[in-house]
């Protein structure tokens, strides 16, 4: 078999607390009792790796790809762009990128998504790529609305575009979501809120990226994005405590 | 002062939300045309070796309703043991499903081979398992688990090994139901809660 390395141990207080009181929901679907810990495995070391040929032309734009280029969707047209890498720092290349978001609205193409927004004709929601060698990525979409949600009386999500993110490993396996920077919105939101500690809430807020945005077009917002990476020792293969 | 660590952090999660299908199996989710087909839609092709399985269950909240919205992934490795990737693969076995809670029924169905014991670092042996990761609307970070198997030997697994209520080892295993066909049921919460690991 092929050795893997172990990954470095997840760091829970980075992430939401899964009970969270003003996100209702995640009362009755988190669990009551400790996760089991233990030292990475083959399991969680190795993952499904995806090729670039299974992208076509147009995953990576929202604006176009629900009508194959014949139409383009309603909003403001921005470049969402940035690098995936892990812990060390190290880029992590060719690793799939998949995005979902709502309209300029705020609606999602989704059966159980009854806001009064309406329908873009010519958006579906959904984009993927795949990380280039030193681990870029880039996406052309429109900025979603924000929406009203059933949660507290009156609360809203705040603009953000869904993430979901491979890695190489099944125990890299992450899914986030980008807010926008400036949005007063994120400061009300209990699922923003679920994220304790505010220095990490912060690395979801895509910063305005005008370098990078092009005049009489887009906007760019650059959102970079961490995984957690491997263990690097030449002591691996010796039996605990020798 | 010292040197700094440079250790960057992850990311941190944030809930995949009800529309996660939109994004992840898209025609599932009635967003057609924009993929030739959802991602990770059979973890096997024709021609697999091993024993092709059936494993049907529903996932629970703390209440005890089937959640209709769940969405799953699972990664395995082929009937030898040998993780898609790794020398000697069985090249008909991607390893990868997706799969998700049926919208009226909660239940959910996943069709693959049997996989083979797997060897980990020191003379390591996991008994065969599939390990499952699951994401929905009010999950703030996704949850992992295993499906291991009922007529396996799972008396060595150095991971169940480690769940100190021996009768929790039971939310592991996967009931054999009839001929290649299993039931694994998830409770997020509460009574019988699944072991849900941290690896």
């Amino acid at each position: 078999m092929t050795e893997t390395a172990a990954l470095m141990p997840r760091r829970r207080e980075v992430h939401p607390d899964p009970y969270y009181p003003d996100y209702k929901t995640s009362l009755t679907r988190s669990p009551s009792l400790p996760l089991l810990s233990m030292e990475s495995t083959p399991s969680e070391e190795t993952g499904p790796r995806f090729g670039h040929n299974m992208l076509g032309a147009l995953d990576n734009n929202l604006i176009s790809n629900y009508t194959q280029g014949k139409a383009l969707a309603v909003g403001e047209r921005i470049r969402v762009h940035g690098r995936v890498l892990d812990e060390t720092g190290r880029a992590v290349p060719h690793t799939l990128v998949e995005v979902w978001q709502a309209n300029a609205g705020g609606r999602y193409r989704h059966i159980k998504d009854t806001y009064f927004a309406p329908l873009d004709p010519n958006f579906g929601g959904c984009g993927r790529t795949i990380t280039d060698d030193n681990g870029y990525y880039e996406f052309m979409t429109i900025r979603p609305g924000a929406y009203p949600w059933p949660n507290r009386a009156n609360d809203w999500r705040p603009m953000h575009i869904h993430f979901s993110i491979f890695g190489h490993a099944f125990g890299q396996r992450l899914i986030s979501q980008m807010y926008f920077q400036g949005d007063p919105l994120i400061d009300l939101c209990p699922i923003a809120a679920t994220v304790r500690d505010r220095s990490q809430l912060d690395r979801l807020v895509a910063p305005l990226d005008m370098q990078n945005s092009r005049g009489m077009d887009y906007l760019a917002y650059k959102f970079d994005i961490v995984l957690r990476g491997r263990r690097q020792t030449m002591f691996e293969n010796k039996p605990e405590g020798m | 002062m010292t040197q700094p660590l440079d250790i960057l952090v992850e990311t941190a999660s944030q809930t995949a939300g009800p529309y996660v299908h939109i994004g992840c199996i898209p025609t599932f989710a009635g967003v057609e045309g924009v993929y030739p087909e959802d991602l990770g839609l059979s973890p096997i092709e024709d021609g697999a070796k091993g024993e092709v399985i059936t494993i049907v269950g529903s996932i629970y909240d703390g209440t005890g309703w089937a959640m209709r919205d769940a969405m799953f992934e699972s990664w395995q490795a082929d009937a030898a043991g040998v993780y898609p990737g790794q020398d000697g693969a069985d090249p008909k076995v991607s390893g990868f499903c997706r799969f998700a809670a049926d919208k009226d029924t909660g239940e959910y169905t996943l069709r693959t081979i049997k996989p083979g014991p797997v060897k980990g670092r020191n003379g390591q042996v996991f008994a065969p398992h599939v390990s499952i990761w699951i994401v929905a609307r009010g999950i703030n970070i996704g949850l992992n688990t295993r499906i291991y198997f009922d007529d396996e030997d799972n008396s060595g697994d150095p991971l169940l090994a480690r769940i100190e209520q021996r009768p929790r080892v039971d939310t592991l295993i996967a009931k054999k139901t009839g001929d290649g066909t299993y039931r694994f049921d998830i409770r997020l919460q509460g009574e019988g809660e699944t072991v849900f690991l941290d690896l």
